[in-house]
């Protein structure tokens, strides 16, 4: 049994079809990059993985008993609620509260745990600042740290990179790299950085209304609609 | 004069009505300043408003059936329709504060209509004026209002420690709480009834028409100042245990309306905590 299965799957707003026609499966340890033009339906597509939105036809199956407390999610364009008094440090332990259980507080290790991501996402001196005060690029490192602190076998991560300065963008798609191998985290994750997509997936979906691939990386690049879209995006930028 | 003061402060709190009150409305304002905070962010600051004039319909009704105790009758009223505040807060097509502002006026007509209609009392609008502005309630507390006070402040404390982190979470950014598992759903409702008991027994300390202020003026005082979500908490509690203490310390001794004055105090000490935070916007980092 695959850890993820998408069977015939419709994704749809009051009627009003995104996404048809899906079927895709992800076993434990695959890197899934989803490109696709401005309302294509990826992000539509990861809340539904995340049970956020049901999908209106087909079916996800999960297995190897992934569960919500296993996975990690970053939104995409999270805006931290304005005048929100909370510190990064308090933003990033959050994510234990899935495994938590009715434990009233934080663990050593739960604590440890928070503080190894901020290192990781780089906002450990930024631990005891108020969220508000921070930039964009350093909020999405410290909503990045909480969902690394939550995932545990899936990271779904929605345009990570978008709003990091290029060091920051080449140090995340590291730091996800050595998870997926390492700790054989499955990832998924939403980009319109289609180099480095191919650089860093095993598997791509193509999504345009339907999918218009699936496949491996390598397929990918060999395929028309990877040839053209590759092609394309390098003409605009 | 100081001497005077306090002796006869020290008589009136050798009255155990007087130590109970005291005590009970220390512990009433605790529990609102700590489910002020989260209602504060989460763009509910008039659901106590709302749920106070829902709670002032319901006892307009047990006042004219006549029931004995009638916290059995105003309190799983007020839950209930907390409740429905919080879900049509989370359902576009109906607007949040649209829907808490016609549930509180039309409570409020209602309530007032029955109890001009069918009330046996003969001072209706001293009634009416003492369930609104809470008048002297909270002298005259029986002894199991006193309990049942007692019971639930303790419980709404005791739950919200041990929630702590949760309500954090859930206030903070729901939709992530959600995917990673947490029973948003759950909470919300718990949130919900627990802002609901706090309603019901702050109606007794300050009446229905100035709980927004035992709910909003500790909050929005700790926001000015801290920073983290914990001092916040923290800070906001203690403001509201003084402003209570001070509130009713001088409303014994001057002889003035309780809620009124507990309300005065919170706006004065607003008013410092707003200055003092433009005074030094460095005060308290985290
Ligand atoms: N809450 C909503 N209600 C109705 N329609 C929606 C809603 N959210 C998204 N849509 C529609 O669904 C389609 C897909 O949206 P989605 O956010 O999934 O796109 P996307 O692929 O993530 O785009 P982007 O690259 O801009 O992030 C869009 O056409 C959008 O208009
Ligand atoms: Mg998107």
């Amino acid at each position: 049994m695959a850890l993820l299965e998408c069977r015939d799957v419709t994704l749809a707003y009051e009627g009003h079809t995104v996404v048809e026609n899906l079927s895709f499966c992800l076993e434990e340890g695959d890197y899934l990059c989803i490109v696709g033009e401005n309302g294509s339906g990826k992000s539509t597509l990861i809340r539904t993985l995340l049970h956020l939105k049901k999908p209106s036809a087909g079916q996800i199956l999960y297995g190897q008993g992934l569960q919500h407390k296993s996975i990690g999610y970053l939104p995409q364009q999270s805006a931290v609620p304005q005048d929100f008094p909370a510190t990064v440090e308090e933003i990033v332990r959050s994510a234990c509260l899935s495994r938590s259980g009715w434990r009233p507080f934080y663990t050593k290790e739960e604590k440890r745990q928070a503080e190894d991501n901020m290192r990781k996402t780089g906002v450990s001196h930024l631990a005891k600042r108020c969220c508000r005060e921070l930039s964009g690029g350093q909020q999405q490192r410290v909503l990045l740290a909480r969902a690394l602190g939550a995932a545990t076998k899936l990271l779904l991560l929605d345009e990570p990179v978008a709003g990091l300065d290029p060091q920051a963008g080449e140090g995340l798609y590291g730091l996800i790299e050595k998870l997926n191998r390492r700790e054989k985290m499955t990832v998924i994750m939403v980009t319109h950085d289609v180099a480095a997509a191919v650089k860093y997936a095993s598997h791509i979906l193509h999504l345009a209304h339907r999918p218009l691939f699936f496949g491996t990386a390598a397929g990918y690049q060999q395929s028309d609609t990877g040839k053209s879209f590759m092609r394309w995006t390098k003409g605009e930028g | 004069m100081m001497a005077a003061l306090t002796s006869m402060l020290s008589q009136y709190f050798q009255y155990p009505f007087v130590r109970y009150a005291f005590a009970v409305g220390i512990l009433i304002a605790l529990c609102s300043s700590l489910l002020g905070v989260t209602l504060v962010l989460k763009r509910f600051s008039f659901i106590g408003d709302g749920l106070s004039h829902v709670a002032f319909g319901a006892l307009a009704v047990a006042t004219v059936v006549n029931v004995q105790n009638d916290t059995l009758v105003v309190f799983p009223i007020t839950v209930a329709s907390a409740i429905l505040l919080l879900r049509a807060g989370q359902n576009a097509k109906v607007k949040g504060d649209a829907a808490i502002a016609m549930v509180s006026v039309a409570s409020l007509a209602l309530g007032y209509l029955l109890l001009h209609l069918f009330s046996a009392s003969s001072n209706i609008s001293g009634d009416v004026c003492g369930t609104l502005f809470g008048a002297t309630a909270i002298l005259t507390l029986s002894a199991a209002d006193v309990w049942l006070c007692f019971a639930m402040s303790l419980a709404v404390i005791v739950l919200f420690v041990c929630f702590y982190h949760k309500i954090f979470a859930v206030t903070f950014d729901e939709t992530f709480a959600r995917a990673i598992g947490v029973n948003v759903g759950g909470y919300n409702i718990f949130i919900a009834t627990v802002i609901a008991v706090v309603i019901v027994l702050a109606m007794k300390l300050v009446g229905s028409l100035l709980i927004s202020a035992l709910v909003i003026f500790p909050a929005l005082s700790a926001m000015r100042l801290y920073k983290s979500f914990r001092s916040v908490i923290l800070f906001s509690a203690c403001f509201s245990v003084c402003a209570a203490a001070i509130g009713m310390t001088v409303a014994i001794l001057a002889g003035t309306p309780v809620g009124a004055t507990i309300v005065t105090v919170d706006l004065l000490l607003f008013a410092i905590c707003f200055a003092l935070g433009g005074l030094r916007p460095h005060l308290g980092r985290a």
